[in-house]
């Protein structure tokens, strides 16, 4: 019976910035319950009255341990300290998150601290006794296979299986057990300056292509060096400059 | 001697009637505890059987008539024959009032048999129903015969008559006992189920109680897992079905073939009352790709699962367009056991299928169905430069945008009557990006949790601001604001834009001129069933000079395009798609174009393929007309 950890973040919606169940650790999660008699912890350090944790809970988590620190806590030692103790087959987690620090370097730096081995990017995992077989995401489609001991930490990718839905009355009925953890302040993230990603702006093209498969083409590729760079312009230049490109273009006539 | 032994034959039919109908009764008092007024139940249940069943069986004249005259002429030969008990009383007038009953049976029962036997429609179900023809002919045949024997002073041998007797007893007892559990069921369970009727708001004139119940958040288990989970009363309705088979004509699902026969989900919770059921005594069509025999279940087992009684598919293929419970004669709500088991399977099992999983779960982080940012709801509106309400804090009409301004051809839509509404001068502003989903398909997918969050939050918003009445071009919209906040403490006056845009006309503010086009007007289900409003649209319709066709199916009796209760979204696949079957009933009218009046119709018919009429919001050929 493997012991299997999943580190739940709190996510933010991208549009409307509200907190929720972040995508990909929801995916993990989904992973764990796809292992056959695998005891689950779920594990999250932050705000214990975060209702959006609730989000997992209602995925058929009947308990999730909460790591109770600051705001702007760093929580790889708390997350470090309560897995040592806890000492599992298995960490996952997402690929990333959608909340500052939640994201990136955690799940490196946890697998460095307690020395277990780390893959990135898993679409898929089945586990024996003592090793666990991971499928590995690449770009474009292509799948590679791990054999690794265990403990492992592995990251989950968007190409792992659609978490389930959280339901309202699991959600309501799930337990959250709170444990007091320390954290130092983070002094890197005090430095930065975070703010929403949000998608680059698409330049518009016509395209006047005779067949469907060139005008996907037009829509779809993305060319590069042409134009100039402008850093940072006066309003009236870059209203120029946008306006001679959409003439150019032929999205909006020149006016004669 | 031959009277003695009718009557005392048919008073021991009654007396074991009497006992089978209350150990069948329970089956459905097994139910969950409610809250009935009885004694007005009771008072109101001439009005109701005589009244409002009647209403809907005579839209089959020929079947209101075999009714009158076979319940009539048995329910009126009973007391006759138990009179007969007393010798005092045999004489020619018993005898000649008895002759003169069963001749009116007689002629019931005959149409009854030429129904089921000859021009047998495809909806009825068999098995025990097939006897009941027999039953009531044996029965009024041999006892007419004895009781003009009588009259004739017994001119037949005592053995014949004693044989006519045991076989009228035979069909009697065949009837009676049945009244439990067989054919003739609806006439007991079904007086019993109007008089406890979930509903009786229903039986008041002029009100359609059309909005779901709210649900107690705060219970143990949300929605309804196991017949025995329902309320007495509403197992009692479902076990009243008498598998007429109207509803299964009318239910676009069926016609889709989906899988979905609203008679057999009726029939499914109201067999798994029993021990160990299954359906395999279920004589009628099934629901469509499904066989007899799958369906297993018990009073204290799930009611949904891929084994149980109602398999997942079945109850996401329905549409809540209402047109089941509208062709009820036996006044049965389908649509509010579809609700109640799609509570459950949303709030406690966390299994909406298909995308409408997705779209709850962006409905709650972002309060719209698809998850995209509030600004949309009115960015594409920018040239329009519309009020906001929220800089002016008052107005006369409010226009609620609804989810269709998050879609291209709904904005087209919305463009048109926002025009009509600044020609006529119209004093109005919108909430724009501060709106939120009215909650509708929230609650139609059986997610009571977010759609009484949404319901909450309107309703807040809505407070702080003045203004007289709402105007919507959505019935879903319409119909959550009007009939189901107010159960929430939200109570406003809700207007559809054809009842306003016909008001406009009528006060002069609008002058359209007629084209003489032709156009046929698609009712949609949330305005026409559950509101109840199909004059409006069809009389602007009028007014813009348009020639009128009417579909096959219209007004209350209109069918559904698909659209509704998050079908689209639990895309459960069918042989054929509704709006394809909908988009027929419009060719087959020859009209140049479809009429619509809801966001929702419109995305599902203009999705038909093919060469079809086109197809118009009413804002839209509004518009044309006072251009």
């Amino acid at each position: 019976m493997p012991s299997v950890a999943v580190l739940l973040s709190v996510g933010r919606h991208p549009a409307s910035g509200r907190a929720r169940r972040a995508p990909l650790d929801a995916r993990a999660l989904e992973m764990a319950f796809s292992l056959p008699n695998a005891a689950v912890h779920a594990i999250h350090a932050g705000n214990p009255d975060e209702p959006a944790l609730r989000d997992y809970l209602g995925m058929g988590m009947e308990r999730l341990t909460v790591l109770s620190i600051p705001r702007d806590g760093d929580p790889v030692p708390a997350l470090t300290a309560h897995l040592e103790q806890l000492s599992p087959d298995m960490v996952l987690c997402g690929s990333r998150a959608e909340g500052g620090e939640d994201s990136g370097m955690v799940p490196y730096l946890i697998a460095h601290a307690l020395g277990y081995a780390m893959v990135a990017d898993i679409a898929a995992v089945s586990a024996s006794a003592a090793t666990a077989t991971l499928t590995q995401a690449l770009p474009r489609g292509r799948r590679r296979l791990i054999e690794t001991g265990l403990p492992v930490v592995a990251t989950v990718n968007t190409a792992a299986p659609a978490p389930r839905q959280s339901s309202f009355g699991r959600a309501r009925r799930g337990v959250i057990d709170i444990l007091a953890a320390d954290a130092p302040p983070d002094t890197l993230a005090d430095q930065c300056e975070i703010r929403p990603w949000r998608p680059r702006p698409k330049r518009m093209r016509l395209a006047a292509a005779a067949s469907a498969a060139d005008r996907l083409k037009a829509m779809t590729e993305t060319r590069s060096g042409e134009g100039a760079v402008m850093i940072q312009p006066s309003p009236e230049e870059a209203a120029r400059a946008i306006y001679a490109y959409l003439v150019e273009k032929r999205i909006i006539g020149d006016g004669s | 001697m031959i009277a003695a032994a009718l009557s005392g034959l048919m008073l021991t039919t009654l007396a074991a009637g009497a006992l089978l109908a209350v150990l069948n009764a329970r089956r459905w008092l097994a139910g969950q505890a409610a809250s009935v007024d009885l004694v007005g139940g009771l008072l109101a249940l001439p009005q109701r059987y005589l009244g409002d069943v009647h209403h809907v069986v005579a839209r089959k004249p020929y079947n209101a008539l075999f009714h009158a005259l076979v319940a009539g002429g048995f329910l009126a030969s009973l007391p006759l024959i138990l009179l007969a008990a007393l010798p005092a009383l045999r004489g020619w007038l018993l005898w000649t009032a008895l002759a003169l009953c069963l001749a009116v049976m007689l002629a019931g029962a005959l149409m009854v048999g030429w129904r089921r036997g000859v021009a047998r429609p495809s909806e009825l179900s068999g098995g025990g129903f097939a006897r009941l023809p027999f039953a009531l002919l044996a029965y009024a045949v041999c006892l007419l015969i004895v009781a003009v024997d009588q009259l004739a002073g017994e001119a037949l041998p005592q053995t014949i008559s004693l044989t006519l007797v045991a076989i009228g007893a035979l069909a009697a007892a065949d009837l009676i006992l049945g009244v439990g559990r067989g054919p003739l069921k609806h006439a007991l369970n079904g007086a019993l189920h109007l008089i406890a009727h979930p509903r009786p708001a229903r039986f008041h004139h002029g009100t359609r109680d059309t909005a779901i119940r709210a649900l107690d958040l705060t219970g143990q288990k949300l929605g309804t897992e196991r017949p025995v989970d329902f309320a007495w009363n509403r197992l009692l309705g479902f076990d009243a079905c008498v598998q007429c088979g109207r509803c299964e004509t009318v239910c676009p699902a069926y016609a889709a073939e989906l899988p979905l026969n609203p008679k057999k989900i009726i029939q499914d919770i109201a067999a798994a009352l029993d021990p160990a059921a299954t359906d395999r005594a279920y004589a009628g069509h099934h629901h469509p790709g499904r066989s007899p025999g799958e369906a297993h279940g018990g009073r204290l087992l799930p009611l949904v699962g891929a084994g149980a009684m109602i398999h997942p598919d079945t109850l996401w293929s329905c549409t809540t367009c209402r047109a089941c419970v509208e062709e009820c004669p036996m006044m049965i709500e389908h649509v509010d056991a579809v609700i109640d088991l799609r509570r459950f399977e949303t709030l406690e099992r966390g299994a909406t299928p298909g995308k409408a999983a997705l779209a709850l779960e962006e409905l709650r982080a972002a309060d719209n169905p698809s998850g995209r940012p509030a600004s949309q709801r009115i960015e594409w509106a920018a040239d329009l430069a519309l009020p906001l309400i929220a800089d002016r804090g008052e107005c006369d009409i409010l226009l609620w945008l609804g989810d269709a301004a998050f879609d291209m051809r709904g904005q087209r839509s919305l463009r048109a009557l926002i025009e009509l509404l600044r020609r006529a001068g119209v004093d109005f502003a919108v909430l724009g990006a501060d709106e939120l989903d009215c909650g509708d398909l929230a609650r139609r997918l059986g997610d009571e949790a977010t759609f009484q969050d949404f319901a909450r939050r309107n309703i807040a918003l809505l407070g702080r601001y003045r203004f007289n009445r709402i105007l919507t071009n959505d019935p879903h919209v319409l119909h959550v604001l009007r009939k189901e906040y107010p159960s929430f403490g939200g109570r406003y006056t809700v207007v559809h834009h054809t009842a306003l845009l016909l008001e406009l006309i009528e006060a002069g503010r609008l002058a359209p001129r007629g084209s003489g086009r032709s156009v046929t007007f698609h009712d949609p289900c949330y305005l026409g069933r559950y509101n109840g409003e199909i004059e409006a649209p069809r009389r602007l319709l009028d007014a813009l000079g348009l020639e009128r066709i009417e579909m096959e199916r219209s007004g209350l009796r209109s069918s559904c395009c698909g659209g509704g209760g998050g079908a689209p979204l639990t895309d459960v696949a069918g042989k054929k798609r509704i709006p394809d079957i909908r988009m027929d009933h419009a060719r087959a009218t020859g009209a140049e174009r479809v009429a619509v009046g809801c966001p929702n119709c419109t995305i599902m018919l203009e999705g038909v393929t093919g060469k079809r009429p086109a197809v118009a919001d009413i804002a839209e050929l509004m518009l044309e007309a006072v251009a």
